[in-house]
């Protein structure tokens, strides 16, 4: 049940273009091991989706059942680092498992982010076992319509 | 090519490709993704785990008839109407999952908690399905 992810093509040299096209180096490297194991993508967890708006930038990430304490998301320098463990629920001694699909342990991830940002405004939102980190873009950062003047 | 598989005390955890649904369609043009599932039982009941991030209460559908478990989870869009996207790694779409349950389960008792975007379900098994020790008795 394995499907191949769509890669992202923006329209506009994106400043995450380099990180989609490493991404998909590492896909073509891995894709033939990856049919024989079974993993999917070479990447690194956890996933990322990046989106923007005229003021500011959204990483975003599936982290699901997981306690807000046992997630970290630190900013410096123009890096984003997302790291956590991730600690299954103790079950009692007498069950017997069928399946064991969910994954758990420690990860570690960090991105440099190519627009200036507001550090003091950078804020994180854990629902619904997604992670939203809103990276504000600094007021220099921010699109600016210039107004035409007429005349000399 | 060689694979070595290091192993370390912290485990880490690797990416895994959210499994997207075959042969199942929707009516809505979306895709439909498997949750992945820790399922164990005991002697009073079976518990099934399930990752389903982005999905609230109300959209979370669970279906228990004549021994099949039906799991759907709705998942909302999640980007806003003015976001433009830049970076996509990982699909969104909603969660199904059909499984059959060998016991018989006392609809009646069936509890559900959704925390995080991790459902916990118990289903209680019902009596006359519950493991009797039979007494031997020696002549």
């Amino acid at each position: 049940m394995l499907t191949r992810r769509f890669p992202s093509t923006p329209a506009w040299s994106s400043p995450f273009r380099e990180l989609d096209e490493l991404r998909r180096e590492m896909d073509r490297v891995f894709g033939p091991l990856s049919e024989a194991t079974g993993f999917g993508t070479a990447g690194v967890f956890p996933a990322i989706n990046v989106s923007e708006t005229d003021d500011a930038l959204f990483v975003k990430t599936e982290l699901p059942g997981m306690k807000s304490d046992d997630l970290d998301v630190t900013f410096e320098n123009g890096t984003l680092t997302l790291s956590g463990e991730r600690e299954l629920s103790e079950e009692s001694e007498d069950v017997s498992y069928h399946r064991r699909e969910r994954q758990w342990g420690s990860f570690r991830r960090s991105f440099s982010i190519p627009h200036r940002i507001e550090a003091d405004g950078v804020r994180a939102r854990y629902l619904d076992g997604i992670l939203t980190v809103e990276l504000p873009k600094a007021a220099e950062a921010r699109p600016k319509q210039i107004t035409i003047q007429a005349g000399a | 090519m060689t694979v070595s598989i290091k192993e370390e005390t912290r485990k880490e955890m690797t990416p895994t490709p959210k499994h997207a649904l075959e042969g199942a369609e929707s009516t809505r043009p979306e895709r439909l993704f498997t949750p992945g599932v820790d399922i164990f039982e005991t002697d009073k009941a079976i518990t099934v785990l399930a990752d389903m991030p982005g999905v609230r209460k109300d959209g979370l559908s669970i279906d228990v008839r004549e021994n099949t478990l039906t799991l759907t989870g709705a998942v909302t869009p999640a980007e806003g109407k003015n976001e433009r996207v830049l970076l996509r790694e990982y699909e969104t779409g909603s969660f199904y999952r059909q499984f059959r349950l060998s016991n018989a389960i006392d609809q009646s008792k069936i509890d559900a908690t959704l925390s995080n975007g991790t459902l916990r379900l118990t289903l209680p098994k019902a009596e006359a399905s519950r493991p009797r020790k039979i007494e031997v008795k020696a002549r």
